[in-house]
């Protein structure tokens, strides 16, 4: 587990975030975006701090990061990569990109590469299907995709 | 009010808008089986998911079946509540359910008391046609000293969760991941000893099925039995007689302290002694604390705490050691009775009796689960060796009474040995909400006024509301008391206090609702309030019973004092009878 030591800086920008929601626990999910969007990732102390300051267990503040994939407690690499495994690019080789991008990188899906560049995971539908299959970097949609196109895409990325 | 007229299985039904057609059944006696579904009535809390489907029913008119639990009844309605289609998917709902359910039910610790097994069973389910192509559920494990989680046995009813965080205001479980990974569980899936868990075992008493459960001291217990070099004594909780007659048949709220103690007997334990007595002694110790809180806050000492608070259930001193780490110099230092009883045992008995103190063992048999770690928390030893050396439940004392064959029923009434089974009325009504503010109050009244007390029945103090207050006349002086059980009202009246809304002096806390008689380790009550209060009127009616009804009139606890404690607060009684507390701030 990734241990982040959360400074006063640290705790004054979720306890910020939490008030701009009005501390109330029926905004959790909303909470959880902007304290992920701020730190990357939703490290144990984090969700912690979060639970203080809605005054909500935070067994229940786990359980709901826990359940929704868009919400990581591991640290994203500066491009994250979303690989789309819905059904339209699944049928068209979403599996091979996986691979693709898996043996170019040498990390799992869910893993992130030694330097920290990149940071590989799955999803479900981004809306693209015509172009599928289909992957994201950062913000950045990559269609019609081949494995052979995999590692000219990444290259492009300083 | 506005009512809906409808009909269930052809009979004709009027009930208020916005009730469900579970409700509406009921009403008409007419029984649909349920699973997940939770009433807490007299706590006003309902669990109801949604999500077990076992409750499904067919509505005219409708396309998909719906779940009573959770469907409000409309003007009309044409309910079916056993129609070959509802049949067929409740009977696809449980083999689904049991598809990935270990098939462990004959050494299960829930068996005969699952509520799974028993609808397989009223369902005549003889074969899982899905079984071959699911896979078996495996998730790791959990022992705490206290409870132990399988989760492989949970069917996601989530009556813990609300349990833990609605009743207790714990927020130890919550359901975490999804699909198939979903669990319910402390956050990041940590071990409950390292969550905010009180040990309360609340969700134990609610779990339908074998997902949760006690760890079991029997086995230690027999073996300790058996050895000839050892002498078993035995400590019985006041709420343990107003229960465990259910265990063989007797309605709820039958008493059954004679059989226990001769059950006791012919189990070979070598001493049976009472709990009772050392919650005597618990009020002689808390109510001299009370009074000298009180008499020096009333000359003015500033230094005084107060309100004082009652320090007997372990899962509340867990609660207020994980929450309120900032006033453990607020609760009493009065050690609980169990452990009062365990010090005395192992010293004064001990010494008595002529025997070591590595040569005793120390049973207690408890209403609580909580109680089995409070006996292992490390301050309550000697040089490694527990002043109690384990607590069963009700429920384990039933089992072992059952296992060496004792016909129950046909007991003798007994009585208990002494010099440790003395006891009052007082010390019987700790077993129940108020009741160990009410005993105090017995006692501290007499003390604090020099007068004998006229009507021992303080009954403003007693009933199952949540959260009671109430002021006693001290012959001129009023004292404030409050009351709470359940942890959330603990937490509401402790709150208040921080606030500054309350101006009380004494009050008493119990983690489980109705105190003791709700309490985990007893035969399970999975939320119906009547069990809890025919166990309170049982225990009220001993202390009726009692021709002594005051701590401190106790012949037993008033030997005990001159033969080896000095007096209340001494030295001794401090290193005895008292402790102190840690704090460790929520997770």
């Amino acid at each position: 587990m990734n241990k982040l030591i959360l400074n006063d800086c640290h705790k004054k920008t979720i306890k910020d975030i939490c008030d701009s929601f009005g501390n109330k626990p029926g905004e959790l999910i909303n909470v959880l975006h902007k304290t992920q969007e701020h730190f990357g990732y939703l490290p144990e102390e984090v969700q912690n701090e979060v639970a203080v300051n809605l005054n909500m267990p935070l067994a229940k503040v786990y359980g709901v990061v826990s359940f929704y994939t868009f919400f990581t407690m591991t640290p994203k690499g500066k491009y994250p990569i979303s690989i789309c495994m819905g059904t339209a690019c699944f049928v068209r080789g979403a599996e091979k990109i996986v691979e693709a991008v898996e043996k170019e990188l040498n990390i799992k899906v869910g893993g992130v590469t030694e330097d920290g560049k990149f940071s590989v995971d799955c999803l479900r539908c981004i809306g693209a299907c015509g172009l599928a299959p289909v992957m994201m970097i950062g913000g950045k949609v990559h269609g019609r995709l081949e494995p052979g196109m995999i590692k000219g895409i990444l290259d492009s990325y300083e | 009010m506005e009512t809906i007229k409808l009909t269930i299985d052809n009979k004709a039904v009027e009930v208020p808008k916005g009730t469900t057609v579970l409700k509406a059944a009921k009403q008409a006696g007419i029984h649909i089986p349920t699973l997940c579904y939770m009433n807490m009535e007299h706590l006003g809390i309902e669990n109801k998911p949604g999500g077990c489907r076992v409750c499904v029913c067919e509505v005219q008119g409708r396309k998909t079946l719906v779940p009573a639990c959770v469907t409000e009844c409309t003007e009309g309605m044409d309910v079916k509540t056993h129609s070959l289609r509802v049949l067929n998917s409740r009977r696809t709902v449980v083999e689904l359910l049991l598809s990935d359910h270990p098939k462990d039910c004959l050494t299960c610790l829930k068996s005969g008391r699952c509520e799974l097994q028993a609808l397989a069973n009223m369902m005549g389910i003889r074969e899982i046609h899905c079984e071959a192509t699911a896979a078996m559920s495996t998730y790791r494990k959990d022992a705490s000293p206290a409870l132990i989680r399988d989760m492989d046995k949970c069917v996601m009813c989530r009556s813990c969760e609300t349990v833990c965080n609605d009743v207790q205001t714990v927020g130890a479980l919550s359901a975490v991941n999804r699909g198939f990974m979903a669990v319910v569980a402390p956050a990041f899936e940590q071990e409950l000893t390292d969550s905010p868990c009180t040990f309360c075992g609340q969700c134990v008493a609610v779990c339908p099925t074998g997902a949760l459960t006690e760890v079991d001291h029997t086995p230690k217990v027999i073996r300790a039995l058996a050895d000839p070099a050892k002498t078993v004594v035995v400590q019985t909780a006041p709420a343990v007689r107003a229960a465990l007659g259910e265990e063989f048949g007797y309605p709820a709220g039958t008493s059954v302290t004679g059989k226990m103690a001769a059950a006791l007997r012919a189990l070979g334990f070598d001493k049976v002694f009472d709990t009772d007595f050392a919650a005597d002694l618990t009020i002689m110790e808390e109510g001299t604390e009370l009074l000298d809180r009180i008499s020096r806050h009333l000359q003015g000492d500033k230094s005084v705490r107060l309100p004082i608070l009652t320090s007997c259930c372990p899962a509340w001193v867990n609660f207020f050691e994980c929450n309120y780490p900032d006033m453990l110099d607020v609760p009493s230092t009065a050690r609980s009775p169990q452990q009062m009883f365990g010090s005395v045992a192992k010293t004064y008995l001990a010494k008595k009796m002529g025997i070591k103190r590595e040569d005793m063992v120390v049973v207690s048999i408890m209403p609580c689960l909580a109680k089995k770690y409070e006996c292992q928390r490390e301050e309550f030893s000697v040089d490694g060796n527990p002043d109690v050396d384990y607590a069963l439940s009700t429920r384990e004392l039933a089992q072992l009474i059952k296992m060496a064959n004792i016909d129950f029923r046909s007991l003798p009434d007994e009585d208990f040995d002494h010099p440790m089974g003395e006891s009052t009325g007082a010390g019987v009504i700790f077993g129940v909400t108020g009741g160990v503010i009410e005993a105090a109050t017995r006692t501290a009244y007499e003390v604090f006024t020099g007068k004998k007390l006229e009507k021992v029945d303080f009954t403003e103090l007693r009933g199952l509301e949540g959260i009671r207050t109430a002021t006693v006349d001290f012959n001129g002086t009023p004292i404030h008391i409050g009351i709470a059980h359940t942890l959330g009202n603990a937490r509401k009246l402790l709150d208040g206090i921080k606030k500054g809304m309350y101006n009380f002096h004494a009050i008493e806390i119990m983690a489980c609702p109705g105190g003791c008689i709700g309490g985990a380790g007893q035969p399970l009550h999975r939320g119906n309030s009547s069990f809890i209060k025919a166990r309170m009127e049982a225990i009220y009616k001993e202390d009726a019973g009692k021709p002594i009804r005051k701590s401190h009139e106790n012949p037993e606890i008033i030997a005990l004092y001159e033969d080896f404690l000095g007096k209340p607060l001494s030295e001794k009684s401090h290193h005895l009878l008292h402790t102190h507390y840690f704090g460790h701030p929520k997770k």
